[in-house]
């Protein structure tokens, strides 16, 4: 399936490459530069290039493409999904995904992708597993590996891959039990002109961190679990039970990971009304005029909160791209700082929390390329918030029980809303 | 010695301390001397007898390949090395090999002996990494020895190395392709076997190896489907993707009859799958059925086979896979294999994937806007989740842009023109365009829409933007060709723009419309072409063209204005740089100029230039890509790409089905197999013959079926068709060739069969009659030997009726349903029947009849007792009549508990009231039927009563029922609706409306009626109920009710609180019920053992706990009333 695997740096230079099965020559990148090139922007490179021998699937991730090389048919989805994985594992291991954490980890990074692929085909992705075969690389294994020249691979045999919950590795100690969920949504809207919501929605995940002794089985019920939708889960989770009871239960995972992923539709939300939306927590004034035969633009701004549930709204970061006849802004923030870079028109400002009594406001002007005609396109802005303490569809969860071991868990749930993609039009 | 070492330790410290470096710059290997020198370092590092030295040579090394370095010449100090005691050292000696052995053949053999050792190791994981990296060597002359190892992994115990035997496959196919026999071979035995762990792996090699071998999976087809679920990810998408193929292959077009299923809707199949469940029937008795029921075949013209629903419903759960290639897989699934009406479910899965990474949206847009095109109505719902951002990369505008197209219909266009009009205010001018395009095609789609579009379109003509006003040009050309007489004005508006619009593909197009339309503007045509030809020179090649085109055709309606004109451009164009010009230009000169030499063509000059021109088409250039089978790279780059399997078009006559049975067996014990007459006849009359000459060894079934608990206990869910696995072939397929012996034995018999049976094809009724008799005299014998009921016949008939179970819930609710109208319409059809048997028999019958009014168990002799159940089942199969395909409504009968719905005074005259019919809901068999009765007691007649806004809790689903369009003053009309509560006794919230008024209304379902009853023996009961033990199993003690003492009464009770059906019993003390829940299809068993003083203990057991709490109750309260 997967031939081989070349990571080329946004300057286009490949740092790695990996075969599986015979040597594909690196000049198959030339099809995929030439495609990067045609490209306007990095993410506009298409996903899947033909060659006339090869296909290139790729993906793009920290500023790192990942390309694959494949030699006959494949479900592409299949082949991103893998690379995307990849990334996910490196993440993992390194903390970073960048060229450097690539570089100076090579060889923990090829023996990853000789794990993970055998013949192009996935082994172990689980990375349970991968950590049972490999151990990741800290600071302190690194001055010990110097010293005593003990070695990053697990002594012990990858007992994980025959175990009917490849998941979960054996024998895990801790002193401190503790099992943490985050339960956090993303509001994804788009706004337009007059503030009325055209498309809203939310998707949530839950993600955890379980560090529990041995082999516990937990079982997590949600006050009101008919709010969930459509949800995607973690192998763990046992789906019959979830459909007959909606309850989650499974054996967790060792470490950080995704319990499971939903999408709350609007219609549970309001049961009365079936036209109803998603609360906006936020609102926005805008002003952006230009007008014609003047060199100067009107720019006003002004952030509110709306139906936050009593939670304040943090972490405001706005920004917008301006149309390309702006040559500069000089816009006074109410509070926050604000940038704006003249090569991509990229206007940013980083608001922080939005004090009810002082509602922030950026006002100014913006200054236009003198005697070119008035843009046409008025330009969108972009929100990002966090509302800590409150998940925004009013998912709840009931209770988390442990069964199978004997010891008392520390249990946290924390709850978050955020901004997904967050659009308002203006 | 130690001095050596020693030496070679500190060369190794230094160079460690001192050349890292080295190793890591590229530009360092510009010397070839130096090259080599730094190698040798590496080379004595290796050979020191330390590992942390080897270790960091290895390192450095792995470091050079990572980079694309060559490091070949290290080959020999490095496979010295194979052998290393120390793990990570060995495993990247084990990367070198693997990426240098091609390339150093002889040496590459050196290593070899070490993994032959690795083979033999007792622990699994050593032999399989040696195997892997063996396979991994590529390596032709060790060919042989590859071959030999995966034989050898192929039946080795550990499910992982059988998993890493069949990674090995394809990698020894790409070597050498000669193998491939032997290969297969492989491939054959492990595709039988049944580990999770081995699945995947062998199915892509499968794929990879012999993708044309479909006959390999017949039998393994239904252990992959019940497999599905537990299989690692990857493999679930290999296994799909090549199980769609399977399935085109082998089973028929469920879109077929199309017009056909929308009237009958899922009827038809529900009731159509039953008919063809048995498949363990052989093939002749097959084709007999079809000769016999001409009738049959033409009330159900489509009928799906259980093996095809098996596919789709256990892929169904994989849609919240957090894989996005397993979603897309099933997706694609679901979309070429089911029928229309269930293809919805995807779509919410798909749109789930789009908040996935860029690249999986881009992948998953595609598909979807192949799937948009034939299915639009399955993304309606999630239209605003195609909404563009403009922070979407402009390749995810463009594929959400033609998704939003192909979605619009007349309903919606509005909302999307309304978003298109954002689009075109993007500062992304390739979006722009596109978005223009699209409304073009918005428009040609819908006429109603037209002129609005053209307008908008009109007035982008003045935007500031040239690449925007082209397009729009380009897009009214083609609008206009459609109803050119009403639009002259635009034609008008567009002959100005010639002055200011520079985009060459514009002005062609204006001069094209121009010239097509010059009778609609006739005076400004000749003055375009005088500007025209002012500036013909300096106009791009395809302008040129054009020009000459309007002057040819304006030279042909009004050749007075603009003969010298055309003349004077025609000269111009002669003496064009472009040989296309000017061949034109000569062609149309010798067309247009009437010359004494010009041929008989010229005559015929007005016809060829103004003949009236097809209006284009704007199509999607998605259309009819979904001959790609979706999902796959050839359907994303719509080009065949390598190793592509194309997706087999549907069969015309589905091919014998009984290839998927693990083990064909002439007979299975009759009442699993009720579901067709003409089956049952055969049956019947192959009984004799067995009954007759094989006497003793009584009927052949029981021997059959006992079987089955072995293979079912194994694979937990096994399904319809191994209910006629037998003991002999179960082991067959442990010790391979016996079987094929054994089958053609079998197959013998049959034949004999076949030719010593008789054809007394009278009609069902007394066929099923003489198997009666037959059941009968073949146990008594038996009876007679052995009074306990542990006979041999008895147990088979548990373990069949339990395989039975897992089969289609649609079936055992037919079953049901027959069972009912047996007990309902048998009554007057069985007194000819027991003229001619004995008395016994008759009670036997009577007995069994659950909703007899007066049951007595005290007379059933446990004789009786015994039969009963393959008498009821002929009883059954007596009453499929037509009228099994109910029609909708259905009158209660007498003991159904009404519920109000709407009181007469809140409904202003309309009164509502609803019960539980307890019939299957033929439309969907998880559904619940509610039987709605409406009686208008206003004085006015009630209009348009029909259901409105439900509001379900998520998972829950309602099948409304037709709008009744008028209910006059005084009458009552009933109607069914189904309700599906997902086993929970949650209300379902829903208006009704009628043509003035709407009232909210709910329906809470009784927990009694989420269940339906099934059919079970004794012993199958004792079997299912000691599995649903602890925890499922509820006891509660009850002292009985006044009038609730005798059995009848409990009976009667208990029937009534829940819809199950009556188990038979030996006992008087005990009553016995099975049934299950509607949704799921999880047993709920319920025992009520009555002691002598009023006292009585009921038990319930059932998988679902509440369900069982809740009846527990139910019943506690009905019995003590």
């Amino acid at each position: 399936m997967i031939h081989s695997l070349f990571l080329v740096n946004s300057s286009g230079d490949i740092f790695l490459e990996k075969h599986w099965k015979s040597v594909v020559s690196r000049s198959v990148c030339d099809y995929f530069f030439e495609a990067q090139e045609r490209a306007s922007e990095p993410e506009n490179v298409p996903p899947v290039i033909p060659t006339p021998h090869h296909y290139l699937i790729s993906v793009l991730r920290h500023r790192i493409y990942f390309v694959a090389v494949i030699q006959s048919e494949v479900p592409p989805l299949f082949v991103i999904e893998f690379l995307h994985r990849v990334v996910d594992t490196f993440q993992d291991y390194f903390g970073v995904c960048t060229e450097a954490a690539i570089k100076d980890n090579v060889v923990v990074v090829y023996e990853l992708l000789e794990e993970m692929l055998d013949n192009g085909f996935p082994l172990a992705t689980e990375s349970n597993i991968l950590k049972e075969l490999i151990k990741p690389p800290t600071i302190l294994r690194t001055v010990v590996n110097t010293i005593t020249g003990s070695t990053n691979v697990g002594e012990q045999l990858p007992t994980g891959q025959l175990s009917v919950v490849p998941w979960r590795r054996t024998g895990v100690k801790y002193t401190n039990n503790e099992a943490y969920f985050d339960v956090v949504e993303e509001i994804d809207a788009i706004i337009d002109k007059s503030g009325s919501t055209i498309t809203a929605e939310i998707q949530g995940v839950i993600d955890a961190c379980v560090k529990l002794t041995g082999m516990p089985d937990l079982t997590l019920s949600f006050m009101n679990p008919r709010l969930l939708d459509d949800v995607s889960f973690h192998p763990c989770v046992r789906f019959k039970r979830w459909e007959a009871e909606r309850i989650l239960s499974f054996i967790p995972p060792d470490g950080n990971f995704r319990l499971l992923s939903y999408h709350v539709s609007s219609q549970n939300l309001h049961p009365l009304r079936s036209t109803s939306l998603v609360a906006i927590p936020v609102y926005v004034k805008h002003n952006i005029t230009f007008r014609e035969g003047s060199s100067q633009g009107r720019f006003e701004l002004t952030l509110g909160p709306k139906q936050t549930m009593g939670k304040g709204v943090e972490a405001v970061l706005v920004n917008s791209q301006l149309p390309r006849g702006v040559l500069n802004t000089n816009l006074n923030p109410s509070q926050g700082t604000y940038t704006f870079d003249p090569v991509t028109k990229l206007l940013t400002w980083d608001v922080g929390k939005i004090n009810p009594q002082k509602l922030p406001s950026l006002k100014g002007s913006m200054s236009l390329q003198a005697g070119a005609s008035k843009p046409d396109e008025n330009p969108t802005i972009n929100i990002q918030f966090k509302i800590q303490q409150s998940a925004l569809s009013g998912l709840k969860v009931n209770r988390l029980d442990m069964y199978g071991e004997k010891y008392k868990p520390f249990k946290g749930i924390k709850y978050m809303t955020k901004a997904g993609k967050f659009q308002v039009r203006t | 010695m130690s001095a050596n070492s020693a030496f070679n330790e500190e060369k190794g410290g230094s160079s460690n301390v001192g050349e890292p470096e080295y190793g890591h710059d590229p530009a360092s290997g510009g010397i070839f001397s130096s090259d080599y020198k730094r190698h040798d370092d590496l080379k004595e590092m290796l050979d020191s007898n330390k590992d942390s030295l080897k270790l960091e040579a290895m390192k450095r090394i792995v470091a050079m390949i990572a980079r694309g370095k060559n490091a070949s010449d290290l080959f020999p100090a490095v496979v010295k090395n194979v052998a290393c005691k120390n793990i990570e050292v060995k495993k990247l000696v084990y990367v070198y090999l693997v990426r240098y052995a091609e390339e150093q053949q002889d040496l590459a053999l050196l290593s070899i002996s070490t993994f032959q050792r690795g083979l033999k190791d007792p622990n699994q994981l050593i032999r399989a990494s040696a195997l892997r990296v063996l396979s991994s060597i590529r390596v032709t002359i060790i060919v042989p020895i590859m071959m030999l190892a995966i034989k050898e992994a192929a039946s080795d115990m550990s499910p992982y190395v059988r998993k890493t035997a069949a990674h090995a496959i394809p990698k020894l196919y790409s070597l050498d392709p000669d193998q491939k026999d032997c290969l297969i071979e492989v491939i054959e035995k492990l595709l039988a076997d049944k580990t999770t762990l081995v699945a995947g792996s062998v199915v892509m090699a499968f794929e990879e190896v012999c993708p044309e071998r479909i006959d390999l999976i017949h039998k393994n087809y239904r252990k992959l489907c019940n497999l599905l679920i537990d299989v690692e990810e990857w493999g679930q998408v290999v296994i799909i993707n090549m199980l769609t193929r399977y399935a085109r292959t082998q089973f028929l077009n469920p879109n077929m009859n199309e017009s056909l299923l929308e009237e009958g809707g899922g009827e038809k199949a529900f009731y159509g799958s039953d008919g063809d469940d048995d498949e363990e029937e052989d093939k002749d008795e097959k084709d007999k059925k079809k000769a016999e029921a001409p009738s049959v075949v033409k009330r159900k013209p489509y009928v799906m086979d259980p093996d095809h629903r098996l596919l789709l419903r256990n892929t169904k759960p994989l849609l919240q896979s957090r894989n996005a290639a397993v979603v897309m897989a099933v997706a694609q699934l679901y979309f070429h294999l089911a029928p229309k009406a269930e293809v919805g479910v995807i779509a919410k899965a798909l749109v789930r994937l789009m908040r996935s990474h860029s690249e999986v949206q881009y992948v998953v847009l595609q598909n979807v806007a192949t799937m948009s095109i034939k299915r639009r109505g399955m993304f309606e719902p999630y239209l605003k989740s195609f909404y563009i951002r403009s922070t979407d990369p402009t390749q995810i505008k463009v594929l959400k842009l033609e998704v939003l197209t192909n979605l619009a219909n007349e309903t919606n266009i509005s909302t999307i023109l309304r978003e298109f009009q954002t689009y075109i205010k993007s500062m992304d001018k390739d979006f722009v365009a596109a978005t223009i395009q699209a409304i073009g095609r918005c428009a040609t789609n819908i006429g109603e829409v037209r002129d609005t579009c053209l307008n908008g379109l009109v007035q982008l003509l003045s935007n500031r933007d040239e690449l925007v006003v082209a397009e729009s040009v380009v897009v009214i050309k083609k609008l206009l060709q459609m109803q050119p007489e009403q639009h002259s004005d635009i034609i008008k508006h567009m002959a100005k723009l010639t002055d200011n619009i520079q985009v060459p593909m514009a002005r062609a197009s204006i001069l094209w419309l121009i010239g097509e339309y010059c009778e609609h503007v006739p005076k400004i045509a000749p003055d375009v072409l005088r500007k025209m030809a002012k500036t013909f020179t300096n106009e791009e090649d395809i302008v040129k063209l054009q020009i000459i085109n309007l002057a040819a055709k304006l030279y042909l309606t009004n050749s007075k204005q603009t003969k010298l004109l055309t003349q004077y451009v025609l000269n111009l164009a002669k003496y064009d740089q472009n040989y296309d010009i000017r061949d034109r230009a000569r062609f149309i000169r010798q067309l247009i100029v009437p010359t004494d030499k010009s041929g008989a063509l010229s005559k015929y000059a007005k016809k060829l230039f103004l003949a009236l021109k097809p209006a284009p088409v704007l199509e999607s250039p998605f259309k009819d890509r979904d001959h790609f089978q979706l999902g796959s790279l050839s359907h994303l780059l719509n080009a065949k790409a390598g190793g592509y399997q194309e997706l087999p078009d549907w069969p015309e006559a589905a091919p014998d089905p009984s290839v998927r049975n693990v083990e064909v067996k002439e007979s299975v014990p009759e009442w699993t197999k009720c579901s067709s007459r003409e089956k049952r006849k055969e049956k019947k009359v192959e009984k004799p013959f067995y009954s007759d000459s094989e006497g003793e060894s009584g009927p052949t079934e029981s021997a059959d079926s006992a079987s089955d608990t072995a293979s079912d206990s194994e694979s937990g869910s096994e399904e319809s068709g191994s209910g006629s696995e037998s003991e002999e072939s179960d082991q067959q397929s442990e010790s391979g060739s016996e079987e094929d012996e054994e089958e053609e034995e079998r197959k013998k018999k049959k034949e004999k069969i076949k030719a010593k049976k008789p054809v007394p094809e009278s009609d069902s009724e007394q066929s099923s009659e003489e198997e009666g008799k037959k059941t009968e005299s073949k146990n008594k014998p038996r009876r007679g030997g052995s009074d306990t009921e542990s006979g041999e016949d008895k147990d088979s008939e548990t373990e069949s009726s339990e395989s039975e179970e897992e089969e289609s819930e649609e079936e055992s609710e037919e079953e049901t349903k027959k069972k009912k109208k047996a007990t309902v319409s048998k009554p007057p059809s069985k007194p000819p029947k027991i003229d001619n048997k004995k008395e016994k028999k008759e009670m036997s019958l009577l007995d069994l009849d659950d909703f007899d009014p007066a049951p007595s168990l005290s007379q059933v002799t446990p004789l009786n007792n015994f039969l009963s159940s393959s008498l009821v089942t002929d009883l059954e199969g007596l009453s499929l009549t037509d009228n099994v395909l109910s029609p909708t409504t259905i009158t209660p009968s007498g003991n159904l508990k009404t519920y109000e719905l709407l009181h007469r005074i809140t409904g202003e005259g309309l009164s509502v009231e609803y019960c539980f019919s307890r019939q299957p809901f033929s439309p969907d068999p998880h559904m619940v039927a509610v039987q709605i009765q409406f009686t208008n007691s206003a004085a006015s007649e009630a209009k348009n009563l029909h259901i409105e806004d439900a509001k379900l809790q998520s998972g829950m689903r309602m099948k409304e029922f037709p709008e009744i369009e008028t209910l006059p003053a005084g009458e009552t009309v009933s109607v069914v609706m189904g309700i599906d509560f997902c086993d929970s006794t949650q209300a379902a919230n829903f208006q009704l409306c009628t043509h003035t008024r709407k009232f909210f209304v709910s329906i809470q379902p009784p927990v009694g009626e989420l269940m339906m009853p099934i059919f079970m023996t004794e012993n199958e009961f004792k079997k299912e109920q000691g599995q649903l033990m602890g925890m499922n199993e509820i006891t509660e003690k009850v002292t009985l009710g006044e009038k609730c003492h005798g059995e009848h009464a409990v009976i009667q009770r208990v029937t009534t609180a829940a819809n199950l059906s009556r188990v038979p019993c030996g006992s008087d003390k005990e009553c016995r019920f099975a049934g299950k829940t509607v949704t799921s299809g999880s047993l709920v068993l319920v025992s009520v053992v009555t002691k002598d003083n009023g006292a009585a203990q009921v038990t319930v057991n059932c998988e679902k706990m509440v369900i069982g709490t809740m009846l527990v109750k139910d019943i506690l309260q009905t019995l003590t009333q």
